[in-house]
């Protein structure tokens, strides 16, 4: 059944995108071109990474408020790597930002896991500190893209099948963490220990662990997207992504993730993350003031949480009629 | 009142003084405080409520009984404004008044103490009472003086010394009640309709409870008493109502009226076997606890289990018994003794080492540590047992499915289907669910905490009879319950409790009531 819902609501959010693009290209031809559909993607793939991250911590009963501040760490860092040793391989580099991302998801985790502080608080503090380090690590200073090498900037850009490397790379996000949640026994214990915490541990399940790994998935998942920033704008400074860890939660909260927990998919938080993509791309094309921007991606998503809301009301109506009377099957039979 | 004479046509009338003689047979003289009349109540598919009529009277305790989804609580909720009866009218005083909203019901005097008691931890025992009436100054502000001065006011009208002043989180469980029922009657009550108040109290809580409820009487007050407990119901009660499926099928003066008649009113039929207890032969010993101590909750616990025995632990609410079962399965650690299992001494350090070692601890709480409600069936069923239907961290659907399967068949689990989410279900057959979840890890030793509380009485012997049936599988049963007929029913042998310290061990032969109250309330 909340399969079935998911993908109603999923769905639905297929179908808002689909009006969005025909109402834009109505107003500017072209809009919904292949082209320009790929542009979108590969704009938004960042936020799908990082809003996938958001989600598996979300879905503990936690927050993540430091990815965007992951992001500037790892990306000041790796840039200066870069510039510091060109000799060294891309393939190293990258690895290093999974490192350095998830070295601070799991310092998140090991504060919310060990010492049992609501993960809002320590990712509060963590969120200062990590771009404070980027700041003390470089001085204050940028990297621009001179200094960087050519595969470092250019990889990402490399088109496949249409396609850049970084939207492949978010496509291949996708389907890991799809695997993950649905096929592991670590995204069920997420799921599991969002849902209800005591009858996950009475199961057997370290809800603290849990949580200890989204912390370090969503960690990971913000290095590699320090790595994509600085690549894709070709510059790294401290403040690159400043707020954008507040984009990863709307993204996850109009994708249909419960703030409560336990209740989300790999998909909703996809969606929600290219509804937002369409609308940050859409708007200037039609003429409107990136002001004008936030408050409707803000409306929208006030507006998803109602949607929610009512949504849970109405599904224990709808199970009553339909299901109960018509559909029920003995399982037992 | 109205009297039957006012329904007939004129001709036919009878002096009044006559007319109540010939056609009341209820042999109470006095006005009923409250009246509720042809009360009918739908929800979409569901009748809960069937042209039913109930009369409190002033000093008369009414004892509604019925078995769950009979309809009491959606009586309870008419009665205190939450819902608006479709037809029918209520009365008090004999003037009919309607409960649009809660504050109405309050205004006329109703007054509810519910199941699960809501009050606040952090603030004190005066501002629970008064919270939301708190009396003002004239200015508008709260008047403090005033208010501890009316808790204290109050707490000792109820023969309690309880501070108001501090906070509720310093109080017992017993305690705390009584300040929900003075929190009850700080509203001017004169009708207090008490649901399932003794659900969580042990034996002598519900001695003290009582009192109140007779002090209560004393006053005048009208008491509507639910309850599922029969022994209570008679001691307590002065009138009963009988619902079943909606409707009023009994009602009157309880004086007289034997158990065996209301519980065939209740369920229709009459149950004989309330403890299919099955004798059989125990075999060795599988789990023996030495000296097992808890830094807080208990000290020098020493027992032995064996298989297909049925142990049961005994004891007041707070005495530690569900504290040592958590300790067993590794939810809270021991700071002393020893485990043995099968001979061998092991160390439970969590649950999931509990449940690789074959014990399982079936909550009492079944709702709120049983099942993940947004997670459909057969992921729940497989949950524990997740290390077993997974490979190197990878889990495999179908095995999920295939033990989910087995177990809903077992228990004859009615849903649409293995993927529905288990919040979707009916309380029953989440139970169904949280029950086969453990069994599926195929465990040696079942910990049930308060196996039939909050369980209607048709239900308890089927959950009786598959406790039987599951030690006579070779199981090996602790069972930890607060109701006695229960432990004397179905226990083996009784660990008695009393403030975290054993008072004894006790022979099924040796079982009787009085021994294990004794024991459980110190009182030689």
């Amino acid at each position: 059944m909340i399969r079935q819902l998911f993908k109603f609501r999923e769905m639905l959010l297929v179908i808002i995108i689909a009006i969005l693009l025909a109402v834009f290209s109505a107003r500017s031809p072209g809009f919904a071109a292949p082209g320009n559909l790929a542009n979108i993607f590969n704009d938004t793939s960042i936020l799908i990474i990082l809003a996938l991250g958001q989600m598996t911590v979300i879905l503990t009963k936690s927050i993540d408020l430091s990815v965007a501040a992951n992001v500037a760490f790892t990306g000041m860092a790796v840039g200066m790597l870069n510039a510091a040793h060109p000799e060294l391989p891309l393939v190293l580099i990258v690895i290093v930002a999974l490192c350095i991302g998830a070295v601070l998801g799991a310092i998140n985790g090991i504060f919310v896991w060990k010492l049992n502080i609501p993960s809002i608080v320590v990712t509060l503090g963590t969120l200062t500190i990590y771009r404070g380090m980027a700041f003390v690590l470089s001085g204050g200073a940028w990297v621009n893209a001179h200094q960087m090498t050519a595969p470092f900037l250019q990889t990402p850009r490399q088109l496949f099948l249409g396609l850049p490397i970084l939207g492949w790379t978010a496509i291949v996000i996708v389907a890991v963490m799809y695997l993950v949640m649905s096929r592991t026994f670590l995204g069920r214990a997420i799921y599991a220990s969002g849902g209800n915490p005591t009858a996950a541990v009475y199961a057997g399940i370290d809800v603290g662990r849990t949580r200890f790994f989204a912390f370090v998935i969503s960690g990971t998942l913000a290095g590699l997207c320090g790595y994509l920033w600085v690549s894709r704008y070709a510059v790294a400074y401290v403040d690159i992504a400043a707020g954008f860890e507040l984009d990863t939660v709307a993204a996850c909260v109009i994708g249909g993730i419960s703030t409560l927990g336990g209740i989300g998919s790999v998909a909703g938080a996809v969606l929600g993350a290219l509804f937002l993509g369409v609308i940050k791309n859409a708007l200037p094309v039609i003429n409107i003031s990136p002001f004008a921007q936030m408050a409707i991606s803000g409306s929208v998503i006030i507006a998803a949480v109602i949607f929610n809301a009512r949504q849970e009301r109405r599904r224990g109506r709808i199970i009553l009629r339909d299901r109960g009377a018509s559909e029920q099957i003995e399982v037992a039979a | 009142m109205t009297s039957p004479a006012d329904f007939l046509p004129g001709i036919f009338s009878l002096p009044v003084y006559l007319m109540n003689k010939i056609t009341l047979p209820e042999p109470m003289s006095e006005t009923p405080l409250l009246e509720m009349r042809g009360i009918s109540k739908s929800f979409p598919g569901v009748k809960a409520l069937n042209d039913v009529n109930i009369a409190l009277f002033p000093g008369r305790v009414t004892a509604l009984i019925g078995e769950n989804g009979a309809g009491k609580s959606t009586l309870v909720k008419i009665l205190t404004g939450i819902y608006e009866s479709d037809e029918g009218e209520i009365q008090v005083d004999g003037k009919p008044v309607v409960f649009a909203n809660a504050q109405d019901a309050i205004d006329f005097g109703v007054t509810a103490i519910h199941q699960e008691t809501v009050l606040f931890d952090e603030l004190s025992v005066a501002e629970n009472i008064f919270l939301g009436h708190a009396p003002k100054t004239r200015l508008g502000l709260v008047d403090w003086k005033a208010v501890n001065a009316r808790a204290l006011a109050l707490l000792h009208s109820l023969e309690s010394n309880i501070d108001p002043r501090v906070r509720l989180k310093d109080l017992s469980i017993a305690q705390r009640h009584l300040v929900a029922i003075a929190r009850a009657l700080s509203v001017d009550a004169r009708i207090v309709i008490m649901d399932e108040p003794t659900a969580a109290l042990s034996r002598k809580e519900v001695d003290d409870l009582f009192q109140i409820v007779k002090r209560l009487k004393a006053q005048g007050k009208a008491i509507l008493f639910i309850s599922h407990k029969f022994d209570e119901v008679y001691e307590i009660a002065d009138h009963y109502v009988v619902f079943r499926d909606g409707k009023a099928v009994g009602s009157g003066v309880l004086a007289g009226v034997g158990q065996d008649e209301i519980v065939k009113l209740m369920v229709g039929r009459s149950i004989e076997h309330a403890f299919p207890k099955v004798d059989i032969p125990l075999g060795e010993t599988v789990l023996s606890v030495e000296n097992y101590t808890h830094p807080t909750e208990f000290r020098d616990i020493s027992f032995a289990l064996r298989k297909g025995e049925i142990f049961g632990i005994y004891g007041l609410v707070g005495a530690g018994r569900s504290e040592i079962c958590q300790s067993l399965f590794g939810v809270t650690k021991p700071s002393g003794g020893t485990l043995k299992l099968a001979g061998k001494e092991i160390i439970i350090g969590s649950p999931s080492d509990a449940i690789k070692a074959g014990i399982v601890y079936v909550p009492e709480e079944r709702g709120r540590h049983g099942a993940v409600l947004q997670l459909p069936i057969y992921q729940n069923i497989s949950l524990p047992s997740l290390t077993r239907t997974s490979r190197s961290g990878f889990l495999r659907a179908a095995e999920e499915f295939a033990l989910a399967r087995k177990y809903a068949e077992r228990f004859d689990l009615r849903a649409a289907a293995l993927s529905v989410p288990v919040g979707t279900l009916s309380g029953g057959n989440q139970q169904k669910v949280v029950i086969g979840k453990w069994l599926a890890t195929q465990p040696t030793i079942l910990i049930l905490d308060e196996p039939t509380k909050g369980i209607d009485i048709g239900s308890k012997a089927a959950v009786h009879a598959f406790i039987s049936e599951l030690a006579s599988d070779g199981l090996s049963i602790i069972m930890v319950s607060s109701e006695l007929p229960e432990i004397l029913g179905m226990s083996d042998r009784v660990l008695v409790m009393r403030e975290g310290l054993s008072a004894g061990i006790f022979e099924r032969s040796h079982l009787n009531a009085e021994t294990l109250v004794r024991a459980a309330t110190g009182n030689a």
